[in-house]
């Protein structure tokens, strides 16, 4: 099969999830969230029968799309990514109609359905991105699908806040983007980043610190996206402030797709070994000043929203040193698998509290103290997944911290190994202060009835606390595949 | 994958874990669980084949062909004395558990936890099981403490968490880097192909990697001036959980430097066996004087252990036969001793409410069985001849001293001379902890009306002191097993 279809087919039924939208009456709106899950779930399937192969190499999208084994990769993470995040979403449903301003039953829900489905498609369209032009448009149907979606709350001050600094720190990032790409069409002229690489070497040294300027302001551009230090200061108010769903959205498919663009811009770069010794101490200088802001300031956070957030700045740092790494032979590999192990445990831990949320009525530490009693099987998965994100052994992201530091290793990055042994420790603390509110807190109000969980949402709880235990104990079926 | 009775060592207590969790009556199933598994590491050593040695009952199931991750388990002397050790302190340890009021199904469930982590990791020849079943024991014991632990609880149980997590991840680092400095074609995780790299010194790591390996591993066994989490999270922890940490899981350390240090790093053990010789001095004089100087008898019995690791590093020091048989001999019945010991601490702190000697005195006079018994494993810890920590220590000082007969009094037996007064320290704070709570006036904590021990309790201590007593009678049944793996030593 020839992989455009995928997008096309993501595209397609979000529209006919809209049409679906326009002409259904007042409801729950649950079909839709369904039929989306089927049509992404069945398009995941196809990525696995995809054929590169069957791309005509002189058609004129060959320029712009590739389909090597990253993207696909990608690909599956983007529609595992928008599945869950709508059995997350089916779960969110009341909080979201609580807070907009229609009174009909349903009324906007089906929008918060389908807008990621889109977001989607950009994220796939992102992963095969090879030529600037076609990063730049993906990008921007991502960013712009999110600025919708984070202020999506209208009658929540936290949710528009969010809202507010996410575009205006979107539109500034699209900025940089949009002008150091100008600087690199200028000095080599091209946008596509193949031919950038085959006139790399040809070029004059006279040019080379205009490449160098284009190259740090797309870097700039793409710390923003991915969150890494010191342009980082967005993302605890806008993961706080959006829909939960949305956070756990932007911080896990966003910032994987983020990735991918760096690591393909990268790729371009570093092949000229002047330009490399250049890069690679931006990136390494990147790599640890994220680790470490990340992973300290989560230490003091109440909230966990706002802890998952400054976590996720700490996860980029490590990402980021995979990617300061690249030149040892499993990089790429070690970037992916804790791409994908982090994107699992991630979301694991983010539908746990979007469930636990609905029946305490507040996202902070406190509301989870006395869940090991209350609610034994979800505060196993949140166990699992603050453990996982801790680095446990057995876990995937145990084995994904191992990958990346056994190149960095490699790479003779010894400061940042060791900055990033002192940091996993720090995170080690800020993990177990939610599962210490889990089993040794008395629960605030013993009484409390059940939690309620919906099927789907258990059965998504399952499979991703079974995927964790599993890539972290045999990762070898997910590493075959990115061989 | 071929079939091993390891896995079922493995298996045993983790069903049996998952079964309390699940809401069975876990004291009755943790004591059969616990119990079959004993039997079953009898049976392995009885079953063990010395004639060919090496590493037996291999299984070996690869999981990740790029990185060489493979699931293997097999187990040589060492291992086979340590399994021993970490199932009779199991069964002890779920023994003695008291009524436990509150979520009794996870506190045994915990402490199966830490068997599973500890009997894993003696058993993996793989490096990263080793690692990974180590850190897998982690988590209980952060529950252990922070649920059922007194004092202050909290604050202890995330001291010791973090310190023990940094611990393991500088230890990672170490073995990261020997991974990588074996040649691109030859690279393993697998611990006999390591060892046999080094022997045939294809494996050059250099002394970063020892360093890393010595501080990732000391900080795990509390080697000064890394040991301040110890006494305060054997003081804090439930007694069945002291014993099997103190017991057992401080061993992984050692064991650790035994399988990877002593193979692999001959030439760097003892280029910086000055540095050791200094901080092990720190083990034993230093904390065996802050020992003394402790007025409660948990935390003396925490600062106790930690100094006792100072031998055990000495021995490592020498790098000969006598001293590594010791070390290893040593830390079988330091283990044994410890466990007893953190037992009887427990059953007189629910006599009496406290372990503050001030308040404590006179015991024996009402409890007269518990007061043996702690009398028995009080000498056990002193050294007393006729336990096997005499015979592990005598073995170690013999070792070290060894190593220095070529020169004059030269750093080792200046060393042992030193470590040698380790003894009477911890006769001294033994035998003060034993008159202070057994003999003198009664104190002001201990009732008429309080019961000695009770049968049960007293057959699981019973049982730990007979096996010391049997090996330190008879070392040579221990050392059968433990000395062939030394056997490429000097003597």
């Amino acid at each position: 099969m020839n992989p455009l279809y995928l997008e096309v087919s993501v595209v397609v039924l979000g529209i006919v999830m809209l049409m679906a939208e326009a002409f259904s009456g007042a409801g729950s709106r649950r079909g839709i969230a369904g039929l989306g899950i089927l049509g992404l779930l069945a398009v995941l399937a196809a990525t696995f029968f995809v054929n590169p192969a069957a791309m005509d190499a002189a058609a004129p999208y060959a320029r712009f799309y590739s389909a090597d084994l990253l993207a696909i990769f990608l690909k599956q993470l983007s529609l595992l990514a928008t599945i869950i995040f709508l059995v997350m979403a089916l779960e969110y449903a009341p909080t979201v109609e609580a807070n907009l301003p229609s009174e009909r039953r349903g009324a906007g829900l089906g929008e918060f359905y389908t807008i990621p489905v889109f977001t989607c498609a950009g994220l796939m369209w992102m992963a095969s991105a090879k030529d600037f032009v076609m990063i730049f448009v993906s990008l921007e149907l991502v960013t712009i699908s999110f600025y919708i979606l984070v202020s999506y709350l209208r009658r929540n001050r936290d949710s528009l806040e969010a809202g507010t600094k996410y575009l205006v720190l979107g539109a500034l990032s699209t900025g940089f983007l949009v002008y150091g790409i100008t600087w690199i069409f200028g000095v080599t002229g091209h946008t596509n980043l193949p031919e950038i690489a085959r006139a790399l070497p040809t070029l004059d040294h006279a040019v080379a610190p205009a490449l160098l300027f284009g190259f740090g302001l797309v870097l700039i551009a793409l710390g923003f996206k991915i969150a890494a230090a010191p342009f980082q200061f967005w993302v605890p108010d806008v993961y706080q402030g959006a829909p939960t769903p949305v956070t756990a959205f932007l911080s896990t498919a966003s910032k994987a797709a983020g990735f991918i663009v760096l690591l393909r811009v990268f790729q371009t770069f570093v092949i000229v070994p002047e330009l490399q010794a250049k890069i690679l101490p931006l990136v390494a200088v990147l790599a640890g000043a994220t680790m470490v802001f990340g992973n300290l300031a989560a230490i003091p956070q109440s909230n966990l929203k706002r802890l998952l957030a400054y976590s996720s700045i700490g996860h980029a740092g490590y990402l980021l040193l995979g990617v300061a790494s690249i030149g040892a032979p499993f990089a790429g590999i070690a970037i992916l698998f804790y791409l994908g192990a982090y994107l699992l445990m991630t979301m694991l831990a983010f539908l746990v509290m979007i469930v636990v949320a609905k029946a305490t009525g507040g996202d902070d530490i406190s509301d989870f103290a006395g869940l090991g009693r209350r609610a034994p099987h979800l505060a196993f998965g949140m166990l699992l997944a603050m453990l996982s994100l801790a680095g446990l052994p057995l876990t995937a992201g145990f084995l994904g911290k191992l990958f990346i530091f056994e190149c960095a290793f490699r790479q003779e990055h010894y400061l940042l190994v060791a900055l990033g042994v002192v940091t996993v420790a720090a995170g080690f603390y800020y993990y177990l202060k939610v599962v210490r509110a889990m089993y040794w807190q008395q629960p605030a109000d013993p009484g409390a009835p059940e939690i309620e969980v919906g099927g789907l949402a258990k059965i998504t709880i399952a499979t991703l606390c079974a995927l964790i235990i599993w890539l972290g104990v045999y990762p070898a079926p997910l590493l075959a595949l990115l061989r | 994958m071929t079939p091993s009775p390891l896995l079922s060592l493995i298996l045993i207590p983790l069903v049996t874990a998952l079964f309390c969790m699940a809401g069975a009556a876990p004291r009755r199933i943790s004591i059969f669980g616990a119990g079959a598994n004993l039997l079953l590491s009898l049976y392995l050593l009885a079953s063990y084949n010395q004639a060919i040695g090496g590493f037996q009952f291999v299984s070996e199931n690869p999981l990740f062909a790029a990185y060489g991750i493979s699931f293997s388990l097999g187990v040589d002397g060492l291992s086979l004395v340590l399994l021993l050790l970490c199932t009779l302190v199991t069964f002890a340890a779920v023994w003695v558990t008291p009524k436990i009021e509150k979520q009794e199904g996870m506190f045994y469930a915990c402490l199966l936890f830490i068997s599973v982590g500890a009997v894993g990791a003696f058993a993996s020849i793989d490096l990263f099981f080793f690692y990974a079943f180590h850190e897998l024991a982690l988590i209980p014991t952060f529950l252990l403490i922070g649920i059922w632990g007194s004092g202050e609880r909290q604050r202890i149980a995330w001291k010791v968490t973090i310190y023990l997590a940094f611990g393991s991840f500088i230890l990672l680092l170490g073995l990261i880097g020997l991974w990588l400095a074996a040649p691109d074609n030859l690279r393993s995780l697998d611990i006999r192909m390591l060892q046999q790299l080094g022997y045939a010194g294809l494996l050059s790591p250099g002394p970063a990697v020892y360093l890393l390996l010595l501080f990732g591993f000391g900080i795990l066994i509390a080697l000064f001036p890394f040991h301040t989490w110890a006494p305060e999270a054997y003081a804090s922890a439930p007694a069945p959980a002291a014993m099997l940490h103190a017991g057992v899981l401080k061993k992984f350390g050692l064991y650790g430097l035994l399988r990877l240090a002593v193979p692999i790093f001959p030439a760097e053990i003892q280029q910086f066996a000055h540095l050791l010789l200094v901080l092990l001095l720190g083990n034993i004089l230093y904390v065996g004087f802050v020992t003394i100087a402790q007025k409660r008898l948990n935390l003396m019995l925490g600062y106790s252990s930690v100094m006792h690791m100072g031998y055990a590093f000495l021995g490592l020091a020498a790098l000969n036969q006598l001293g590594l048989g010791g070390m290893a001999l040593m830390m079988f019945a330091h283990g044994l001793t410890i466990a007893a010991l953190f037992a009887l601490c427990g059953e007189i702190a629910r006599r009496t409410g406290t372990l503050e000697f001030s308040e404590l005195g006179g015991m024996a006079g009402i409890t007269p069985k518990l007061g043996l018994l702690f009398g028995f494993a009080a000498m056990a810890s002193v050294g007393l001849p006729g336990f096997s920590s005499f015979a592990g220590e005598i073995l170690i000082f013999f070792g070290a001293f060894a190593r220095g007969a070529t020169g004059c009094f030269n750093w080792f037996q200046t060393a042992t001379a030193l470590a040698l007064w380790g003894v009477v320290i911890s006769a001294v704070y033994m035998l003060r902890a034993y008159r202070r709570v057994f003999w003198g006036g009664r104190g002001t904590a201990v009732k008429d009306e309080i019961a000695d021990i009770s049968a049960g309790s007293r057959w699981a201590i019973i049982l730990l002191l007979a096996a010391l007593l049997v090996t330190g009678f008879r070392p040579g049944l221990l050392l059968e097993y433990l000395n062939p793996v030394f056997a490429y030593l000097p003597q």
